[in-house]
């Protein structure tokens, strides 16, 4: 490819690596094709058949547990006749005095805020492209953000981090896991197949058209 | 042989994956700004790249857990802390805390150091090798934040009476201020520039043929 075959329609079959800037000449893409990029393997296109359903369902499911799970208990532990239960806010509000306050909210934000917050502006920028409909006002800035956001939406560390403070705590304490830890486990695959199925590329398409 | 963008006189949407014509202000698809090279995002990178830093400095000095059990009352640092679990026998999870909690945070700060000196220079290492680098940055680095968990979950449940107490010492808001720096200073840096020098060798290499 060289400048002098631009044309203003060749221009438009053409996409550009995010990493690395390649260029490549997309033209027609059928459902289930995929793309990597040849200089740095980033993955430029995923299409799945009959994705869109699927990662609303699942974007829904995903929803409910994180709501569902704040009003049940976490953990519970117990020694010498003490006991004590917390849910995934107390944890989160766990830094209370002073400046620490700042570091309670973002634990709140990054653990439960934008992982519901991301799962609700996929659903909303999706379910009208799945029905065919006109894209909803504002889903050009709502998967924007979902997309930037991704890397703020820190379930999976939080359940590890779950797993390592019981690790830390069999000796001093008996543990027992609550349901919210398992509705957090479910939701961490959830929302990491949700992400796999989403392509970029096709949803920006879509909102243009 | 790939061809990027620049050099088709064209830029590419890092948000969409749309190509433009260069000059063009906005992408018409998603409406993010379009920059071919962001040569200013470098200024990013070390602005944040050094308050990434300066945090990490307390975060070390400062503890990071006190507990306060029936006979004694004790202050960890994150390497103490470390060190105590592994005398205790849990070497899993020493070694899980000081990858995560200094290992990562090192490398990261040479990584991301050795990405921005080396933009324009040539290296030892390929691009791709460079663009390696920055990827595993990327991904890993939000994983140090395990640490600031583990402590918020321990905090709010370990909340046993006179038996056991633990809460969150000072050093858990910088080291979390720290992670929220350095993945900042990450996410400014502009991956496309990894592979410009390539583009300049194969013109000195066709002139020389």
């Amino acid at each position: 490819m060289n400048r002098d075959e631009l044309t203003p329609d060749k221009i438009e079959d053409l996409i550009a690596c995010p990493k690395c800037d390649s260029v490549y000449d997309v033209g027609y893409v059928d459902k289930g094709d995929r793309a990597r990029c040849d200089v740095c393997h980033y993955p430029l296109i995923s299409r799945r058949r009959d994705a869109g359903l699927l990662i609303i369902a699942m974007s829904t499911a995903a929803f409910v547990l994180v709501i569902a799970a704040l009003f049940v208990p976490f953990i519970k532990i117990q020694r010498l006749g003490f006991q004590n239960e917390t849910t995934i806010l107390d944890a989160a509000l766990a830094f209370s005095d002073g400046p620490m306050i700042l570091l309670s909210l973002a634990t709140v934000g990054l653990i439960v805020g934008l992982p519901a917050l991301r799962l609700g502006l996929t659903i909303y920028t999706l379910t009208p492209i799945v029905f065919d409909r006109k894209p909803w006002p504002g889903a050009h800035r709502a998967f924007w953000l979902s997309e930037n956001l991704k890397p703020w939406s820190m379930v999976e560390i939080f359940v590890i981090g779950t797993a390592v403070a019981l690790v830390k705590l069999t000796d001093l304490a008996r543990v027992e896991l609550g349901p919210a830890f398992w509705m957090f486990a479910a939701l961490v695959i959830l929302v990491i197949v949700k992400d796999t199925f989403t392509c970029r590329w096709s949803v920006w398409r879509a909102l243009e058209q | 042989m790939s061809v990027t963008a620049k050099e088709l006189g064209l830029v590419g949407c890092r948000t969409c994956e749309k190509v433009w014509p260069m000059g063009t202000p906005r992408c018409e698809r998603c409406g993010a700004r379009l920059i071919s090279r962001d040569r200013r995002s470098l200024q990013r990178v070390w602005a944040w790249w050094f308050a990434g830093i300066l945090a990490y400095i307390p975060a070390n000095i400062y503890p990071m857990l006190i507990t306060t059990t029936l006979f004694r009352n004790q202050e960890d640092t994150i390497i103490a802390g470390a060190i105590q679990l592994a005398a205790y026998g849990s070497w899993g999870v020493a070694i899980i805390i000081l990858v995560a909690s200094v290992a990562i945070p090192l490398g990261k700060f040479f990584a991301i150091a050795y990405l921005a000196l080396s933009v324009g220079h040539r290296t030892a290492m390929t691009p791709f090798q460079r663009h390696v680098i920055f990827e595993v940055v990327e991904f890993i680095g939000r994983w140090s934040m395990i640490d600031v968990f583990v402590v918020a979950i321990l905090s709010s449940l370990v909340q046993l009476s006179v038996v056991a107490s633990i809460n969150p010492g000072i050093a858990a808001l910088a080291f979390a201020l720290s992670v929220i720096f350095t993945m900042l200073s990450a996410k400014s840096f502009d991956s496309r520039m990894i592979w410009d020098r390539i583009e300049e060798d194969k013109h000195e290499g066709e002139h020389a043929t």
